[in-house]
């Protein structure tokens, strides 16, 4: 356990991408590869199935340092996280070395006899663990146990930078090692021997390629050159997945990385027709009559944890095929895109095989001059696309975001003026900080609330605005504040629509703060109608 | 004995304030931090340990009445005595008697021990008025030897390593308490900020023991800072002015510095949790040892400070102040490098 959180401390103590990389690389270098194994899961964000509910914990620690619960609650509004709160609060370790042995206890041990029997164990039982734990750790390790009981931990670092620590330490090429986590491993001293093996001739038959993923839009249009090196496509918002077709089998990957396999059964069942050893990259979307349908329907169905028949004729999906990536067996990445799309169009091009259209090629976008690309792109949202995909016809399919030969160019967001009117501190590195906010418009005399953001400011604004809330708060709720309705900011988002779940009856989609908007008084904000007709225009 | 008014803590019988935040005819000040000692008064009365630090801030034409820790001033038949704080140097607990009642404004302090200050001392009194920057139990120092050798180790390594380390502390107090701190570890060179710098001088003239500092504007172009420590208000960190050290690396001491987001949001190497305040075992342990049945609890999270008490039996009373501290908003934004942590 010590040399895992001196790992994690390292880790969340620097800023600095190399190092982190560095301290991951010298760790999976050093440790057995049993705890090596369950530094990759944890470190990659795999999760335990929730083992005991963090409000559990939070009991026993206010019984264990005697701290009332409300005192508990007013320090867990300061900070933001609980499993912290309660680490802070505990009473500090006797410094008595390691008399209890727990810090060298290994990280295996450590999750495999303590961790993992939470979830069978009686609440008594697991009470007795966890005090136990908490008297033998200190600091940084209380946390992270606290963390990994409740299944939230977390560190700075995302998969891709454990794949390229992995690479380092083991001398096997990123991509392979991308290739073999992104499937199905297991976190056992074979599984980490699997991983960084040297023979790569190991392909799973489950599992996808790394996505390849595009840069926004940076330069210019006619800094890319001929617009006939470009093929130009809708960029669609949905789900980005592969569906998998090997030894029979059917599999759908989301990009984050999840089998989804079970959510879409007409995608499931359109598969079976797939040759053997194929793999379509594309975008899920709610689609009927053959045009797309808003993503809210989708989030509809996503919320569903079973999918009856009712929701499935209402929703229907398909999957628009940006890309070939396997057939007949064969990795087609480095093939030029040109060519991939003309064998991505002779497999799915056929009426026959493919009477209801469950896999259609991503449609191309019309382009001879830049011109053409600029009406387009303007014109996305009426087929509720959010703007062009920009790809290099001789591009190869690469591996994670690169920039130069794909690239993503988004429309305008939605903008609206509108008054803060409820602030509350946020979480993690916002912690202290009153970062939560919410907006309203007008609606007559009244002040609407529409909208959440938490983003968009600078540290200063943040710090700015936070010291004004403290001094301008009408009434307290909690951790909520009440805030003269003074503060008007510009609010930025993708997508508008009805909702009867909430008060104003408009639900948007990542808001976030564009502007604050100090040279403009709260009367001057934009009203419910403005919002209304947003929806009107786009429906 | 005290009332809140617009310009804060008033003694009616005397006729002072306490840190009023606007200008008064006669104010007491506890400590030359800017949100406890403002310009613009009459006459200020405060303790002779910090006349430098005070003067710093407060100018050389201000009209300041010094007196020795512990010496009772008759101010209109109320008897006014200052006592130390342990917060920075100079700072000073308030003392009031009159009529056989007693009252102690607190001023900010701290109960540990500190070379650069004289030490805190607990006084007897019926009522006590506290400060509660860090005023919940998360906020519980561990002992500042374990600290100190953290940061000793983080420059070292940095130095192994050829880096510079630049630790951010407030100018006035916390970057004395660095210096301190690191006296005798003989790493590699020190140097300051010229904010820093003026301070340190005051602290030196006043007999505190430092290591040798040099400031780092007197460095000619191309100097290398490799292995040095460069000590730095908080308000330099970002800044253009720390490219000349080429590759180094960042520390905040601070209290916040306890909690996981507060160092991450700031994008530090480093957080070292070294606060000149009372965390919250001190703070409930210093009540205890007044011995004061009423407690007013001003600066910092008030509300839960004066309720937990009130559920141990005492009379309390959340007093608002101009410097709304609770939480962290305005260590770094009101009045930027002069305020505390």
């Amino acid at each position: 356990m010590r040399s895992f959180a001196r790992l994690y401390a390292d880790i969340d103590a620097t800023t600095s991408t190399n190092r982190k990389v560095a301290a991951m690389a010298d760790y999976f270098s050093t440790a057995a590869p049993a705890d090596a194994a369950w530094a990759v899961y944890f470190l990659a964000g795999g999760r335990p199935k929730r083992l005991i509910p963090v409000r559990r914990l939070a009991t026993w620690a206010m019984e264990e340092s005697r701290v009332p619960d409300w005192l508990f609650e007013e320090s867990y509004h300061a900070i933001g996280d609980l499993a912290e709160t309660i680490a802070l609060v505990l009473p500090e370790r006797v410094d008595d070395g390691d008399a209890h042995g727990g810090l060298s206890v290994p990280l295996h041990e450590w999750v495999e006899r303590r961790i993992l029997p939470l979830g069978e164990m009686t609440e008594a039982e697991q009470r007795e663990t966890v005090l136990a734990a908490w008297r033998e750790l200190s600091g940084t390790e209380r946390y992270i146990w606290n963390k990994l009981i409740t299944g939230a931990f977390r560190v700075g670092v995302s998969e891709q930078l454990v794949v390229r620590a992995l690479s380092r330490a083991s001398g096997v090429d990123e991509g392979v090692i991308a290739h073999r986590i992104g499937g199905r491993w297991l976190p056992t001293p074979e599984g980490f021997s699997a991983l960084v093996a040297s023979d790569e001739a190991d392909a799973d038959e489950s599992r996808p390629y790394p996505f390849y993923l595009a840069y926004a839009l940076e330069d210019e249009l006619p800094a890319l050159g001929e617009p006939a090196d470009w093929q130009a496509e809708w960029k669609w918002d949905g789900i980005r997945a592969q569906v998998i077709r090997r030894g029979g089998r059917t599999y759908i990957w989301s990009r984050g990385g999840e089998l989804v396999t079970d959510r879409f059964p007409e995608l499931v069942a359109a598969a079976e027709r797939l040759p053997d050893g194929t793999a379509l990259d594309g975008e899920i979307m709610p689609w009927s009559g053959g045009v797309a349908l808003p993503f809210a329907q989708l989030q509809r169905r996503i919320g569903r944890k079973k999918l009856g028949p009712k929701i499935l004729s209402e929703v229907p999906v398909v999957l628009v095929t940006y890309d070939l990536l396997e057939l007949a067996g064969r990795d087609l990445r480095d093939e030029p895109l040109l060519e991939r799309r003309r064998l991505l169009e002779a497999l799915l091009s056929d009426a026959n095989t493919w009477p209801d259209q469950t896999f259609i090629p991503s449609p191309i976008v019309h382009m001879a001059t830049w011109d053409d690309a600029v009406a387009a792109q303007a014109a996305s949202r009426e087929r509720r696309a959010e703007g062009l995909m920009l790809k290099r016809r001789d591009s190869a399919y690469g591996v994670g975001r690169r920039k130069g030969s794909w690239w993503k160019w988004k429309v305008q967001p939605f903008s609206v003026d509108a008054v803060m009117i409820y602030a509350q501190p946020g979480h993690g590195r916002r912690a202290l900080l009153h970062t939560d906010y919410t907006f309203a418009v007008r609606d007559g005399d009244a002040l609407v609330p529409f909208a959440k953001a938490y983003s968009g400011l600078t540290d200063a604004e943040i710090r700015t605005l936070d010291a004004w809330i403290r001094r301008h708060t009408v009434e307290k709720f909690g951790p909520v504040r009440h805030v003269e309705p003074v503060q008007v900011f510009e609010l930025a988002f993708e997508g508008i629509q009805r909702s009867s779940r909430h008060k104003s009856g408009v639900a948007v989609r990542f808001p976030r703060i564009a502007r604050w908007r100090t040279d403009k008084p709260a009367s001057e904000i934009d009203t419910l109608d403005t919002l209304r007709a947003l929806i009107r225009a786009h429906e | 004995m005290l009332t809140v008014t617009q310009s804060g803590l008033y003694c009616p019988a005397a006729g002072i304030y306490i840190d009023p935040w606007s200008p008064v005819d006669r104010a007491v000040i506890t400590h030359a931090h800017g949100d406890h000692a403002r310009w613009g008064s009459r006459h200020y009365l405060a303790s002779r340990a910090g006349e430098r630090v005070l003067r710093t801030r407060l100018g050389t034409d201000a009209s300041i009445e010094l007196v020795d820790y512990g010496q009772p001033v008759d101010v209109n038949g109320v008897s006014v005595t200052l006592v130390p704080a342990g917060h920075i140097l100079g700072s000073a607990q308030v003392r009031l008697e009159h009529r056989g009642e007693v009252w102690v404004v607190s001023g900010d302090y701290k109960t540990e021990p500190d070379p650069t200050c004289a030490p805190f001392e607990v006084v007897r009194c019926h009522t006590f008025v506290t400060e509660s920057t860090f005023g919940l139990p998360i906020y519980t120092w561990r002992p500042q030897t374990e600290v100190f050798a953290e940061l000793l180790d983080w420059w070292r390594d940095n130095a192994a390593e050829g880096r510079a380390s630049v630790v951010y502390g407030y100018a006035l107090g916390k970057a004395q308490r660095i210096l301190a701190g690191v006296l005798g570890a003989e790493i590699g060179p020190i140097y300051t900020h010229g904010a820093v710098e003026r301070l340190t001088q005051d602290y030196r003239d006043a007999g505190v023991s430092l290591p040798l500092t040099t400031p780092v504007v007197t460095m000619p172009r191309g100097t290398s800072f490799a292995g040095s420590l460069i000590v730095a208000p908080p308000s330099a960190a970002g800044s253009t002015w720390l490219r000349r050290f080429g590759n180094y690396s960042t520390a905040f001491a601070s209290g916040w510095m306890r909690v996981r987001g507060a160092r991450r949001r700031r994008a530090l190497d480093r957080g070292f949790v070294l606060s000149d305040h009372v965390d919250w075992p001190s703070l409930m342990n210093t009540v205890d040892a007044t011995g004061a049945e009423c407690v007013w609890v001003t600066h910092g999270y008030r509300e839960p400070v004066a309720r937990y008490l009130e559920e141990r039996g005492l009379r309390t009373s959340a007093i608002a102040s101009q410097w709304e501290g609770e939480g962290e908003g305005d260590d770094d934004a009101g009045a930027g490098e002069e305020t505390t942590s």
